[in-house]
């Protein structure tokens, strides 16, 4: 359908807002940092915060907030782009790499997929290989500062290749499995795997 | 029927994109227009749920932007997109400017599956809305009206300016009615004399008193600006209402990081 249906008197005036490589089909860039989640901010204090990863390793792994800020961080600039249409470039943060923490853990050659748990009860699930290779990090600080709990602090996880709901807010561990088990909106009509080139916003949508 | 509608429970259905055409447009206020289309592909959808709207031009740009409906499922056929003119919006502005009665418009939806209210749901219910914050929750205040349900239903709504109430008219109808369903109108930014309602932004005290009589149990869902969303969903918690009780949607600029 796409290309046969023309909008009469539609031109368009935001077209310039961002280089074509960087923003994908359908979305805005905007400036802001639109807040967007399904239930109360969370509130837990540091002191009683963990990060696990557990599911299928040989030994899971917990670390309190003091023991993961300890961890080796990088300072990350990336480009997000949420499902609502907004994309925001050149995002900088400060977070520890997914590869970094999976090196406490012997990962179980079965295992595929992982699920993000987080404060709230919030989950969503990516392929394994998705969130390797630096493709993924736990951001603890965004444009210098404590990220804010209305953004998902004190860490959330960022993966910039697959739309930012999958960017769970609130993280607290991570839970390796054999198969693909659907999060809290993959149940709820969104699309399960959510890459923003190839448009994958809602159940079924794909491309290729 | 039935098994329809388990179908439909299970397995989500593919969102394909359709024309629709514009069959009514209503000036609401001095910035928000409802737009009524009529969908060759039809289907029900749950209060609260939204629609993908997609502009194509000459050349092949697009843009799309999500916008809440405003009308129950029970009106078959078709549905109500309300929609606040943004000065800086591409979509909102092509809407408001442009589209009249007769025009098509490309769209897929019903989407959202989680700020969804259902008559079979039940109650009480607790609805915050600041602004155009208000169009989902219209959407339940009329699903419930259509149902004949008999929930009680407290709406809590935060406008700038009396001129600025969106569905002014209808609420004030449904709130005299006595259904169980009563409106409170907060006015942020000035009031017409004699004002009976509140004249503040939503805060602690004012939550606990729209709440009050509905302590503990009540269903919320709260639509609007970020801060107003943060402020009453964090309210509510405070309050003694379980999180998992209280549903959110956000909108608008958050004014900062």
């Amino acid at each position: 359908m796409r290309g046969t249906f023309l909008s009469r008197g539609f031109i368009g005036k935001h077209r310039q807002d961002g280089p074509p490589d960087r923003v994908p089909p359908g979305q805005y860039v905007t400036d802001d940092f639109p807040v967007l989640s399904a239930g109360p901010t969370p509130r837990t204090p540091l002191e009683r915060w963990s990060f696990e990863i557990n599911g299928l390793v040989r030994q899971p792994v917990r670390w309190s907030w003091a023991e993961f800020l300890r961890l080796p961080s990088q300072r990350y600039t990336v480009d997000i782009h949420c499902v609502t249409k907004w994309s925001k470039l050149n995002t900088v943060w400060e977070g520890i790499s997914i590869d970094t923490l999976l090196e406490s853990v012997e990962i179980d050659p079965n295992a595929h997929y992982v699920l993000a748990f987080c404060d709230g009860g919030y989950t969503t699930n990516i392929p394994l290989m998705e969130i390797v290779d630096g493709k993924a990090f736990i951001g603890y600080q965004y444009d210098g500062a404590p990220l804010a709990p209305e953004h998902g602090g004190p860490a959330r996880l960022v993966v910039p290749a697959l739309y930012f709901w999958k960017s769970a807010k609130w993280m607290r561990g991570l839970t390796l499995m054999e198969d693909d088990r659907s999060g809290f909106w993959e149940s709820l009509g969104y699309n399960n795997h959510g890459d923003p080139w190839k448009e994958e916003r809602y159940y079924g949508d794909r491309t290729d | 029927m039935a098994t329809e509608l388990i179908k439909e429970e299970v397995l989500p259905r593919l969102l394909e994109w359709q024309i629709s055409t514009v069959v009514k447009v209503r000036q609401e206020t001095s910035s928000v227009k409802t737009f009524t289309l009529a969908l060759p592909h039809w289907t029900p959808h749950k209060a609260g749920q939204h629609y993908d709207v997609r502009l194509t031009a000459p050349d092949g740009y697009q843009a799309q932007r999500s916008y809440s409906i405003g009308s129950n499922p029970e009106q078959r056929g078709v549905v109500d997109l309300t929609v606040e003119r943004l000065e800086e919006g591409e979509v909102s502005t092509y809407l408001h400017d442009i589209l009249i009665v007769g025009d098509q418009v490309e769209l897929r939806g019903p989407i959202g599956g989680y700020f969804v209210w259902e008559a079979n749901q039940g109650g009480p219910l607790l609805l915050v809305a600041g602004g155009s914050g208000i169009v989902p929750l219209m959407a339940m205040i009329r699903h419930r009206k259509a149902t004949g349900s008999t929930v009680p239903a407290r709406l809590l709504y935060s406008s700038r300016k009396y001129e600025d109430i969106i569905y002014r008219e209808e609420l004030d109808h449904l709130h005299k009615e006595n259904t169980g369903l009563e409106v409170f109108h907060t006015l942020t930014r000035g009031q017409p004399e004699g004002w009976p309602g509140y004249s503040r932004r939503i805060d602690l005290k004012m939550l606990e008193e729209v709440a009050k009589p509905f302590r503990d149990n009540l269903k919320a869902y709260i639509c609007g600006p970020t801060a107003l969303v943060e402020g009453v969903a964090d309210g509510l918690v405070r309050l003694g209402i379980p999180a998992s009780q209280v549903r959110t949607e956000r909108f608008g600029p958050t004014g900062g990081s």
